[in-house]
């Protein structure tokens, strides 16, 4: 057992479920209790869905602990097939099939005989894997399953486009600015001449699957959901895959650059001449990007060399680092994920990028990660920004886990050129709040604020600051305070000093300072 | 006299829509403000929790998931050992008065011992650890609530009369501060003795002494509250204590009270809306017999000051699609104040524990002359859907997961959660009650949208 507050990747079934809803007439039947179908309201709320969300739950009672469940499971999934005739109902476990060891996949050999959709069980194991496994897992088992069926009744196309074209792999549903970035993605590569075949699964229909091969190669723009489709794909069927997130500048240009190589690889074959990749790339990040004119001008020099904090998903995380320090010269002191299936590869990533590197699933780690570097801004998920609130250093939204606030209606894409001007932006902004806040304090503006100690840990303190100890940091500009303060008591600590008096307080500047 | 309309009761498929029991935590880790509630489950609970109180985890709440790992599932890991370490970190921590432990399905379905755990590990920290199972492979939302005020029952103090009469002491003072203004209060310390009131339910404290005061006027006075604001300040029970429950949620504390701490409970219709209220208090006062004073004036004026928002829902219709157990009590008051209602979903009827707001729900309906709104149990919602389609109901009551759909279909709704965690209790709050049914029906006349924006859905009906 372990005790934990919170977490950043939710369980298993969440990803089923959002790549089941997220697919058109697909429908989830969770093998769960009563009040485990809080998915629906999660989605109906911070998604703001109009439609009913296509999950219903096959509740798990007393009744079923005596009997097990099979009857019950088989009825749900056939009223669910005469009511709402979906092509597919996935069956979800949840922990409690796991606990309860049910056979599921012999209640779905079961109802398909009678029931005229498709009835496939979720294949995720419910301890070993967290929401973005199981949601990569389950993509794939869904598209595994059509395009095999389709190849045995000979019904998939294998021809490709005439023109070239790609799908686009692990866009769905409460996945961070997925919607924007969808629409983004569609438009950078049809800029450059390349059509798209499919979107899967966002709003994608199983009935198509059988053309998923015509396009020429697939995309997958996010590391977490995707890959292991992009990877049955290549195997079986031959389909080349990009998995670089084109996102910031130089990611979008290297983005762009693989798809010219893969297309004009064809180039004998295209009735009109070579696209010119380099030259739109060009274009498109002096004029279209505003990121690379703002990393020259006033505002950003102004950033050199301030420091940052990032947490995240692997995908944002390894990315945001990458724009912060070689696209607009911040210092980038700790960078982490709590993707730690994904840790080697994000490691690589962010080698040489930052001072410190943290893979953890810990949310306590990395506020007290936070508060020991004081950084002057933090990049991070929900959980960052609460911390940053607490030792009062600004932050910025990168990656889920998420709160309705970062489902905006406006166009807000992370992905592609306009992508990076809303990064941009977001960094700047999140710098600048922190430097205002900085500058009325040095100008005495907030002189009643209280001494942050910046600590998160539930420590209890040993240490006694006399009142006019107390308030002497008050008269040093907030932000070097809290570092005046900590290393006030880290000073005590080492010479076992148990009350701070305003002279220990020199004697410990006097000993830090060089 | 014309025979009242019996109700019927229907029970469905339970395919419903529902918080998990476990959500109590959020509002009894704030209530009792030395407690310290650690969740025995897996992540699913977790991330529900989280997902749920939204912004309240991030302030440091005295409330933590103990996850069960795979290890623990297939028992290699030895549970007490596990407890024991965990809450020993709590308690270094955060140092409770109380730790309570919710069971969850997890617990239940793998059999973990925690009652047989809690008292070896309470002996060895020195700290009582009250069980609660939210038990509840059939239990919605609130009722995790019941559950864990049931387990709790189990630790308040034996009542006898000196201990009760030294108590009584603070517990006068303390509420004669409350009703500085009031000067009946004073002179009536006699009376009161005879009274041993407690009540059950967790309300903010704001509220509860509203109650207090309520019944104070009527020289009742409530000698504690279970839950009290601290662990350590339970009420003692024991026979010739009466108990009265001030939701309707709470049956099974009820049962508990009435046969493991030989309490006698006062059956009464629950304090929603200045009829409920009034009713409330006059069963108190009937079963400690003393003269209600002034009550009628006071319900009348309440309605009053409530015309504004009577007129904006006189003849509208609701629908409950029900997950609360609060609907029979809302529907009763909405029915008073004019709605018609067409079916109240609810995910679990004790028809005891219930009989007296029963009653005044078909009293109501008759003085009304509204018919008896049809009462699901276990309700199944996409039926519910379907009848709604049908009925257009005004505005419907539902959960969160249905309510942006049906408002894309031109329904108008009220998140039921809301009635959980607003104040709604007693007269006072009438008003706030109010408040939330109208808010999407004066939202509505407001509108400015020219546009037809009546159905925003593509999706067919009837899904
Ligand atoms: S075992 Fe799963 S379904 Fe059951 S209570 Fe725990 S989280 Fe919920």
């Amino acid at each position: 057992m372990k005790l934990a507050y919170w977490m950043y990747a939710g369980p298993a079934h969440i990803g089923t479920l959002r790549v089941a809803s997220s697919s058109r007439n697909v429908h989830a039947i969770m093998h769960a209790p009563l009040g485990d179908d809080y998915f629906n309201v999660m989605r109906s709320t911070s998604e703001r869905e109009r439609d009913f969300t296509p999950v219903t739950a096959s509740v798990a009672d007393r009744h079923v602990l005596a009997r097990g469940s099979q009857e019950k499971v088989i009825n749900n999934i056939s009223r669910k097939d005469e009511e709402q005739h979906p092509d597919l109902i996935v069956l979800t476990p949840t922990c409690t099939s796991s606990i309860l060891q049910e056979d599921l996949q012999n209640f779905v050999d079961r109802a398909s005989l009678s029931s005229e959709s498709d009835v496939i069980p979720a294949d995720v194991n419910y301890h070993r894997v967290n929401e973005l496994q199981a949601a990569d897992r389950t993509l794939e088992q869904i598209i595994r399953f059509y395009m095999d069926r389709a190849r045995k009744r000979s019904t998939l196309d294998r021809s490709v486009t005439d023109a070239p074209s790609a799908n686009i792999i692990g866009i769905f549903t409460l996945g961070f600015h997925n919607q924007h970035d969808c629409r983004e993605l569609k438009r950078l590569p049809g800029e450059s001449g390349i059509a798209v075949n499919q979107v899967i699964p966002e709003g994608g229909s199983l009935k198509y699957l059988k053309d998923l091969p015509r396009a020429w190669f697939n995309t997958v723009p996010y590391r977490e959901v995707g890959l292991m489709t992009a990877a049955f794909s290549e195997k079986e069927y031959g389909m080349p895959y990009i998995s670089i997130t084109p996102m910031g500048i130089s990611n979008t240009a290297d983005f762009i650059a693989q798809i010219g190589k893969l297309v004009n690889v064809w180039a004998f074959a295209l009735p009109e001449k070579r696209l010119n990749y380099k030259l739109y790339v060009d274009n498109q990040t002096k004029f279209v990007s505003q990121a690379a004119w703002f990393s020259k001008s006033i505002d950003c020099q102004n950033l050199a060399g301030k420091e940052a904090a990032i947490f995240g998903d692997a995908t944002h995380a390894a990315s945001i680092t990458k724009i912060l320090v070689k696209e607009m010269g911040i210092r980038v002191s700790c960078s982490g994920t709590y993707c730690k299936h994904d840790a080697e590869r994000f490691n690589e990533q962010v080698q040489g990028l930052c001072d410190e590197v943290i893979v953890t699933e810990n949310h306590t780690e990395v506020g007290d990660t936070i508060a020991r570097i004081e950084p002057s801004a933090i990049f991070g998920t929900q959980m960052e920004r609460h911390i940053g609130k607490r030792i009062d250093i600004p932050c910025g939204v990168i990656s889920s886990p998420v709160h309705i606030q970062n489902f905006p209606l406006g166009y807000r894409p992370f992905l592609g050129y306009e992508g990076t001007n809303q990064i941009a932006d977001l960094i700047y902004n999140s710098f600048n709040l922190g430097m205002e806040d900085h500058s009325l304090d040095v100008f005495g503006g907030h002189d009643t604020k209280e001494v942050s100690t910046k600590s998160l840990s539930t420590d209890r303190r040993d240490i006694n600051w006399t009142p006019e100890a107390e308030s002497e940091p008050n008269r040093i500009p907030g932000f070097v305070r809290g570092k005046t303060k900590k290393n006030t008591e880290v000073f005590a600590k080492g010479n076992n000093i148990s009350e701070i008096t305003i002279d220990v307080m020199y004697a410990a500047k006097e000993k830090s300072s060089p | 006299m014309k025979t009242l309309e019996i109700p019927t009761f229907e029970c469905e498929t339970g395919n419903y829509h529902t918080f998990c029991p476990i959500s109590c935590v959020a509002w009894l880790y704030q209530k009792i403000e030395d407690s310290f509630f650690l969740v025995v489950g897996t992540k699913t609970r977790g991330y529900f929790l989280q997902n749920a109180l939204g912004v309240m985890i991030f302030a440091e709440p005295r409330y933590a998931m103990a996850e069960s790992e795979e290890g623990d599932i297939s028992a290699q890991l030895n549970d007490q050992k596990e407890l024991e370490r965990i809450c020993l970190r709590v308690k270094d921590d955060r140092n409770p008065s109380v730790i309570i432990w919710i069971g969850t399905r997890t617990t239940e379905i793998i059999k973990m011992d925690l009652e047989g755990i809690a008292p070896k590990l309470e002996k060895q920290l020195g700290i009582p650890i009250v069980v609660a199972r939210a038990n509840g492979l059939d239990h919605a939302f609130t009722q995790g609530e019941d559950t864990a005020l049931a387990a709790t029952t189990h630790r308040c103090p034996e009542y006898n009369h000196r201990t009760t009469n030294q108590q009584k002491g603070d517990v006068v003072k303390h509420i004669v501060v409350d009703v500085v203004s009031d000067d009946k209060s004073l002179d009536e310390g006699g009376k009161s003795n005879r009274c041993n009131l407690v009540l059950f339910g967790s309300l903010p404290s704001s509220v509860a002494s509203q109650s207090n005061l309520e019944s104070r006027r009527q020289s009742v006075s409530v000698s504690g509250w279970l839950p009290s604001q601290r662990y350590t300040e339970l009420p003692a029970l024991g026979e010739g204590v009466y108990v009265c429950g001030v939701n309707p949620f709470l049956s099974r504390t009820a049962t508990t009270l009435m046969r493991r701490r030989k309490c006698q409970l006062v059956g009464a219709p629950f304090p929603i809306g200045p009829d409920g209220t009034r009713a409330w208090i006059e069963k108190i006062c009937l079963v400690f017999d003393v003269k209600p004073d002034g009550l009628e004036e006071r319900e009348n004026q309440i309605w009053k000051n409530l015309s504004d928002y009577l007129d904006i829902i006189t003849g509208k219709s609701v629908f409950s699609m029900g997950d609360n157990l609060l609907e029979i009590s809302l529907a009763r008051f909405l029915i008073r104040c004019g709605m018609v209602v067409y079916e109240v979903g609810i995910p679990y009827m004790d028809r005891r524990y219930q009989a007296a707001e029963l009653l005044l729900l078909q009293h109501t309906c008759e003085k009304m002359k509204k018919p008896m709104p049809r009462i699901v149990e276990k309700p199944d919602n996409y039926s519910q859907v379907q009848r709604m389609h049908e009925l257009q109901p005004d505005l419907a009551i539902t959960g969160m997961a249905h309510a942006n759909p049906l408002e894309a279909r031109d329904i108008d709704t009220k998140w039921s959660v809301e009635f959980t965690f607003a104040q709604i209790h007693g007269s006072v709050n009438a008003r706030d009650a109010l408040e939330l049914v109208t808010r999407p029906l004066r939202r509505k006349s407001d509108s400015v949208l020219g546009l037809d924006c009546r159905s925003l859905s593509r999706q067919t009906v009837d899904v």
